[in-house]
């Protein structure tokens, strides 16, 4: 018996992506569940207590913007904060946060309840209904209650047909002994969807009072502490930060390793998972790289609250007693008792290249997929595709166009694009180095990059937006008045001297942007020649520094970007048939007919498709828009 | 801004005219940059004679050659977009320096037509009607197979496998730009000087292989130069004669070749399609004077060097021991890359293609007189037989070859410019991952020359190589 007004959007899982899908679909006023099989399970941390870093840090400033709710979860429950990568530019530094990983999810948990239109529910799920057009209609909780729906958010994590591994132990469980989704899995497997398996890693979690801090190296917060969300910007904080420390395995460690590798899950041959390259598990890093003499380490405390320190670096699937055998011989580590040991998991999750770029899966009508079921990894990565699949799920039923951010627009739209156009073989994290317009993909600009599309979506407050609008018109009002403001010579040379620049080779008056151009010229020092500077915040300098300096590679980007979008304009029909364009490659017409791509440009990121396939698909678009005509 | 793309668009040889076509927004530009004297207004679709140079601007440029400018505003055109239409003689030499002279200008994004690319605007622009739809496709996919396919043929695929080497290389140091990006935390020092100075040496490195591939004689020497012709025979066998007329007859004589010795004379033409350098050499003769011992020695040198060879005989004469000496020279040469011309043929004829078969059995004979018409005949003779044996695929020199070969070079071109680039970033302390973009459009490039995609190769690498993560 279904109940079809029971919710017009269901959620499975609250882990990072259902968060964002249930707070977005329920903030655009829909009538939302979120499901999950333990409450504990709210934005959990299985794995590292942190959010951000490289590439990661862009998401969460992303998600913030579009009016996502991972930056001000952050912001609230953090305990120490660092900008990476500030020995480069600005376009790769990157924000990350320790995170208290209790108070990170009693506040998320806190948000879920007090969000109107959303109900929490704690129960399995077990099977998703579809109607007589193979549209999704339902779930089934474990009890056999059918809840109605007409969207659905698969969310289901490590959980779906989780295993874990410890040595010789095998156990199916979810992450930090929940426990997984078993038969959800069965179902999805006996409808056909393209399942494969996944595998990824944790590491031990020890007391904090059993290591000894005097062998390790301290590691602090940074002393100006930046927060994640837009809305937080002008806060100054105040606190106390805690440290992490860092330490290295050495021979003995390696020696120990190589001589139980056999003994290892992962060498014993009942992982059938594969796991990403960007994780390994110690003993793939001790017998893969066998020149390295040591490899770092860094202890991380898991919250205000609690005793347990994380051990990044060191994730393993070796034996219980050859996990105390090798943390002992590290420093710091020697007497660590250890509470949980390191395991691996392996999970279910779906072929990403079965979605659509608005993550609605392509056979099924109303099925969205969000987080690492579609093959990614990462609190931030799921969060992203959370929100994104939130928004549109409700754009389906409002009948409304989905949210597909470009590569050019967002890391997310880099992230979504990368599963959806190119598929992945292992747990897929973003990196910097994946977005080709990286100097366009800054955090500081991601207010700028999507908050007008967060608040064309419904998902940015009044309040943001104002605050947004006043940013922009101030940063644009200094960029112009700089780009126009000149300098005398003379003063030029004086101050590039002073600067310590010495090769002042030009002769004419340049203007302060053309100052700022210059490798050593920073905005703040240029106030010492400039009269009439306006009262700027310290984000809003840094943006208009960014803006200038960086002005000759943006445009260059920029340029490359305009050039591309042509394609992108141009929309493939679902339904095209491929095989019938005779001058395609045998190849392209087999990868376009599976993959489908929904825009020309999006077909050019196909591999095994040519840039002459291309030129031939636009030839036969066009032929086909005049015949349509005739 | 779109883009705006120029190649040599008239089938090779035959034609006297050939034409170099631009379509795009930065046509008028372009038009301005190489048209020498310009007028100080230019009118749509009006024909100019001018000079091309490569900068007109600079009163030092040199004249390329004469041509007609012509300017078609949008929508008014092939294309439909702005364009430019340069006609010159037909030599695919002095196209390709014209087409060179374009592309040089840097001007609204200016690079190469992609195969088929000026009829897939013409169709997508509407100016060729629905029928003609399946038409394009073939074209495109054609054209392309063909450019890809003479990479990989050419020169035995020494280019491709070079690139490739090449790329490999600039691979592994993307991978430790990308490790130096990606992974501040770990346990790799990349943003100290030393790392970047290192960086900088090994971009070098790069750059220098890139750079030595444009300059060596391997890549599209042929189209750059020509086909190198010699043409050797006993003193006043005819060979300067033949040499002007050969030269009347290609119409085209684009500029001396500097380094031009008193003893060997250059000049560039075109025959039969084929670019060709001709080589007139010092007659040779068994000699104890010293500055006619140089000449001989030039001589043999060209023949060394030649990728053709063009005997002329005296056939009012028997066979001396001069000519024999002649043919000792060369009668090593594959006999496929070989013309003889017996001359004289009005004064009698003393030598026998059966006697010249005597000594070259399998080689290519003309029997003619270099005297009022005949030198014309004799010319358009060799025009033909040339012709005929480059087609034959002793080496491939068809108009396709020689555009293949200018996108090769432009995309050379370009990655040592990007690389430059990057070296330059990284030593004025500009941050990484600017200068790793530059870097990174240098990669991909020199992966358009071989055809390449750009894949997760910088990922895998990063992997294979380096230990990272939590």
């Amino acid at each position: 018996m279904i109940d079809k007004k029971a919710f017009e959007i269901v959620v499975i899982g609250a882990g990072h992506a259902g968060c964002e899908a249930g707070l977005a679909a329920a903030r655009l006023g829909m009538k939302t569940a979120v499901f999950c099989t333990n409450l504990e399970s709210v934005a959990m941390m299985p794995c590292n207590p942190s959010i951000g870093g490289t590439g990661k840090g862009h998401l969460v400033r992303e998600v913030d913007a579009l009016g996502g709710e991972m930056g001000i979860n952050i912001d609230k429950t953090f305990i120490q904060s660092k900008m990476l990568n500030t020995s480069k530019g600005p376009a790769v530094h990157s924000l990350r946060a320790q995170a208290d990983k209790h108070r990170y999810h009693d506040e998320m948990l806190k948000t879920l309840k007090n969000q109107e239109n959303l109900d929490l529910i704690e129960a399995e799920i077990i099977d998703v209904l579809t109607d007589d057009e193979g549209a999704v209609c339902g779930v089934v909780t474990a009890e056999g209650t059918e809840i109605g729906c007409k969207a659905l958010i698969i969310c289901t994590g490590t959980f779906l047909a989780g295993r874990i591994f410890i040595g010789e132990e095998v156990k199916e469980s979810g992450p930090d002994g929940l426990s997984p989704a078993t038969t959800l899995a069965e179902r999805l497997r006996a409808k056909g969807f393209p399942m494969r398996r996944f595998k990824t890693g944790t590491p031990a979690r020890m007391t904090a009072e059993s290591l000894n801090y005097e062998a390790m190296k301290e590691q602090t917060g940074d002393e100006r502490i930046v927060p994640f969300s837009f809305l937080n910007e002008d806060k100054e904080y105040e606190m106390d930060q805690i440290s992490c420390w860092l330490s290295y395995t050495n021979e003995d460690t390696h020696r120990i390793i190589m001589d139980n590798i056999e003994k290892s899950a992962m060498y014993s041959g009942n992982i059938v998972g594969v796991g990403p390259r960007y994780c390994p598990s110690i003993e793939d890093k001790v017998s893969r790289f066998r020149d390295r003499k040591r490899h770092q380490l860094f202890v991380e405390p898991e919250g205000l609250d609690t005793n347990l320190m994380y051990i990044q670096g060191m994730s393993s699937s070796l034996p219980r007693d050859v996990q105390k055998d090798f943390y002992s011989t590290i420093p710091g580590l020697e007497n660590a008792e250890i509470v949980k040991p390191a395991y691996a998991i392996e999970y279910d999750c779906i072929d990403p290249l079965s979605l659509k770029p608005s993550l609605e899966n392509k056979e099924v009508p109303g099925l969205f997929c969000a987080g690492q079921f579609n093959g990614s990894s990462g609190y931030e990565e799921a969060a992203s595709q959370g929100l994104i699949a939130g928004i549109n799920a409700v754009c389906k039923l409002k009948g409304k166009s989905p949210l597909v951010l470009r590569r050019d627009q967002a890391y997310i739209g880099v992230l979504i694009d990368d599963l959806v156009t190119k598929g992945t073989n292992e747990p897929y994290r973003i990196m910097t180095s994946r977005a080709e317009y990286r100097l366009l993909l800054r955090q500081d600009n991601a207010d700028r990059r999507l908050t007008e599309i967060g608040r064309e979506y419904g998902l940015v407050t009044d309040e943001r937006y104002e605050r947004y609008c006043k940013k922009k018109d101030k940063v644009d009002a200094e960029v112009k008045r700089l780009r126009n403001k000149r300098v005398d010579i003379s003063t030029f040379r004086a101050f590039l001297e002073r600067c310590g620049e010495l090769q002042a080779e030009t002769a004419s008056n340049q203007t302060f942007a053309e100052m700022l151009a210059r490798p050593g010229v920073s905005y703040d020092a240029l106030a010492e020649i400039d009269d009439e500077r306006p009262e700027l915040g310290l984000n809003e300098k840094i943006e208009v520094e960014v803006i200038l300096k960086y002005d000759g590679y943006i445009k260059k980007q920029i340029n490359e970007v305009e050039k591309l979008q042509n394609l992108e304009n141009k929309r493939l029909n679902e339904g095209l048939d491929y095989n019938s364009i005779s001058g395609l490659r045998l190849e392209a017409r087999q990868k376009l007919s599976e993959i489908r791509p929904r825009t020309v440009g999006q077909a050019s990121r196909i591999s095994g498709v040519s840039p002459a396939d291309i030129n031939v698909l636009l030839v036969y678009l066009e032929k086909m828009r005049r015949e349509e005509k005739e | 801004m779109a883009d705006t793309i120029a190649a040599i668009s008239t089938a090779p040889g035959e034609a006297g005219i050939g034409i170099v076509r631009v379509s795009g927004p930065g046509s008028m530009d372009i038009m301005k940059k190489i048209m020498e004297k310009r007028p100080p207004e230019i009118e749509p679709r009006h024909m100019y004679l001018a000079g091309v140079v490569k900068d007109s601007d600079n009163p030092l440029s040199e004249t390329i050659d004469q041509a007609l400018f012509a300017y078609m505003q949008a929508p008014a055109s092939y294309t439909g977009e702005d364009m430019l239409e340069i006609q010159a003689h037909g030599s695919a030499v002095s196209l390709k320096k014209i087409l060179e002279a374009v592309l040089d200008t840097g001007i609204g994004n200016i690079r190469m037509a992609e195969p088929g690319e000026f009829t897939k605007l013409a169709f997508l622009n509407g100016k060729m009607d629905l029928s003609q739809a399946e038409a394009v496709i073939d074209i495109i996919q054609a054209k392309s197979d063909l450019s890809l396919e003479i990479a990989e043929a050419q020169h035995e695929g020494r280019l491709s496998a070079t690139v490739k080497e090449i790329r490999e290389t600039l691979l592994d140091i993307l991978a430790e730009m990308a490790v130096g990006i990606d992974y501040p935390d770990e346990d790799y020092e990349f943003d100290d000087e030393g790392a970047n100075s290192e960086l900088v040496n090994k971009l070098r490195w790069v750059l220098s292989d890139v750079e030595d591939l444009l300059d060596t004689a391997d890549i599209g020497r042929i189209a750059r130069e020509g086909v190198k012709l010699v043409i050797v025979g006993k003193p006043n066998a005819g060979k300067s004669s033949l040499m002007n007329a050969i030269l009347g007859e290609g119409r085209v004589i684009v500029t001396d070749v500097p380094g031009t010795t008193r003893d060997t004379v250059e000049e560039s033409a075109s025959l039969g399609g084929v670019p060709i350098v001709l080589v007139d050499t010092a007659g040779i003769r068994e000699t104890g004077d010293k500055v006619e011992k140089i000449g001989v020695e030039r001589t043999t040198q060209a023949i060394a060097s030649a990728d053709m060879v063009l005997l002329v005989l005296d056939g009012s004469r028997e066979l001396d021991e001069e000519d024999n000496m002649v043919l000792g020279y060369i009668e090593h040469m594959s006999q496929e890359r070989m013309l003889v011309l017996i001359n004289k043929e009005d004064l009698g004829s003393s030598i026998s293609e059966e006697t010249v078969r005597e000594k070259l059995p399998n080689v290519r004979i003309i029997k003619t007189s270099l005297i009022g018409r005949g030198a014309a005949d004799a010319a358009r003779k060799i025009s033909e037989e040339i012709g005929e044996i480059f087609e034959l695929g002793s080496i491939k020199a068809s108009e396709m070859n020689i555009i293949t070969n200018e996108r090769h070079v432009q995309m050379l071109k370009n990655a040592v410019m990007n690389l430059d680039e990057a070296i330059s970033m990284l030593q004025n302390g500009e941050p990484l991952e600017v200068a790793e973009l530059s870097a990174h459009y240098a990669y991909d490039s020199l992966g358009k020359i071989i055809g390449e995609e750009v894949g997760d190769e910088i990922l895998n690498t990063v992997f294979s190589r380096f230990c990272l993560g939590k």
